[in-house]
């Protein structure tokens, strides 16, 4: 190859690998900020002050979910199958919000370390499939 | 291969070609998709937009990675045609980067219920949205076009570390985004009768494309070579 070309090739590479390494720290600085929730084990390690406003998600524990008969109030534990966190919230959740499946909650922590929550979103899974196999899935369970 | 007039007529003849196939891929793999491929246990039938969803998030990347690689071959090899491949595909991948963002937000209104939220999955999307548009806007600041080739090719080749991020980012960081239902080890989380119209979706996006560069490549050719002798012969009989 012509040493132009090649010497060409070199600055490419060496300033693409800066790049790169310039990213991974960077990336490395921002790590924890990178996420969007927190989970609720790192609630329990991290100590973050009652009533800063962030986001905590996990899994909606089975058995958990509380509805107010005379308000839109409801109250569900989020379990990362470690630790977990009481959850109220006062408004209309989405339609894909359901036991056993991802949550992720926007709000504040009370004094008692429970969770105040202002926001709920619902995490759907990589998993598709048909109503009939899921249905048979259950079944086999 | 890589001189304009040679290109120009190979891509003149193909288009027709180019666009049937496009065309007809596209709604095939559409029709299949959003009219007999089964509902979705959770999703119901909102799952369906990730046969528009998927197609112009993978065009969105590979668009990119194509230029990266273009950039690459202008700076070494100094290859015209490559600045050119660059210029012309750079609005195609913005549009396709658009598509996904949008059809996105209006899948995650009704699932996760918000239009939008700055996870790792849909920021590092929007900052790929934002390379389409500096190198779009880089170019088109600058006068000289040999000169705005160069500049361009180096935001190309650089910005592609971007790609990476926005693949892994799923997996790197806690995200709303779900995880890859595709992955190179272990086989997709979902039936063939909803992955086998996806590929055909995502085949017919690959084809529009290359159809979309093909016309606008033509364009930037007669736009760049308009004092040469050959185009002036092909348009002016005299």
């Amino acid at each position: 190859m012509h040493p132009l070309r090649k010497q060409r090739i070199y600055a490419i590479v060496t300033v693409l690998l800066g790049v790169i390494v310039a990213l991974v720290l960077v990336m490395n600085a921002l790590s924890k900020n990178m996420n969007l929730f927190y989970s609720p084990s790192e609630l329990v390690s991290s100590n973050i002050a009652p009533g800063s406003i962030i986001r905590a998600g996990g899994m909606v524990a089975s058995g958990s979910i509380q509805k107010s008969t005379d308000s839109l109030e409801v109250i569900f534990l989020i379990t990362d199958f470690q630790n977990s966190l009481s959850v109220t919230y006062n408004g209309i959740l989405p339609d894909l919000f359901s036991e056993d499946a991802g949550v992720v909650v926007k709000g504040f922590l009370k004094e008692d370390g429970t969770f105040l929550a202002e926001e709920v979103l619902a995490k759907h899974d990589e998993n598709y499939m048909p109503p009939e196999v899921a249905k048979m899935l259950d079944k086999t369970e | 291969m890589g001189s304009p007039p040679h290109f120009y007529k190979w891509a003149t003849r193909s288009l027709p070609w180019l666009a049937g196939l496009a065309v007809i891929v596209f709604c095939v793999g559409l029709t299949w998709g959003i009219g007999f491929s089964p509902t979705d246990y959770k999703q119901g039938d909102v799952y369906r937009i990730i046969y528009i969803h998927v197609p112009s998030a993978i065009l969105a990347e590979s668009i990119y990675i194509f230029m990266a690689i273009s950039g690459f071959i202008s700076m070494v090899w100094r290859a015209k045609i490559a600045g050119m491949l660059i210029n012309s595909a750079a609005p195609i991948g913005a549009g396709f980067t658009l598509v996904a963002l949008l059809t996105g937000s209006i899948w995650g209104k009704p699932t996760w219920g918000t239009w939008w939220v700055w996870d790792a999955r849909l920021t590092s999307t929007l900052i790929l949205f934002f390379l389409y548009a500096a190198i779009i806007g880089l170019h088109s600041s600058i006068e000289n076009k040999t000169k705005g080739d160069r500049a361009v090719a180096i935001l190309a080749v650089l910005g592609v570390v971007i790609v990476p991020i926005i693949k892994k980012s799923v997996d790197w960081w806690q995200t709303l985004h779900q995880p890859s239902t595709f992955t190179l080890t272990s086989s997709p989380s979902m039936p063939p009768e909803m992955y086998l119209p996806l590929l055909v979706c995502v085949l017919g996006f690959y084809f529009l494309f290359i159809f979309m560069l093909t016309n606008s490549l033509r364009g930037e050719i007669i736009s760049r070579e308009r004092d040469k002798s050959w185009v002036k012969k092909q348009f002016f009989k005299y």
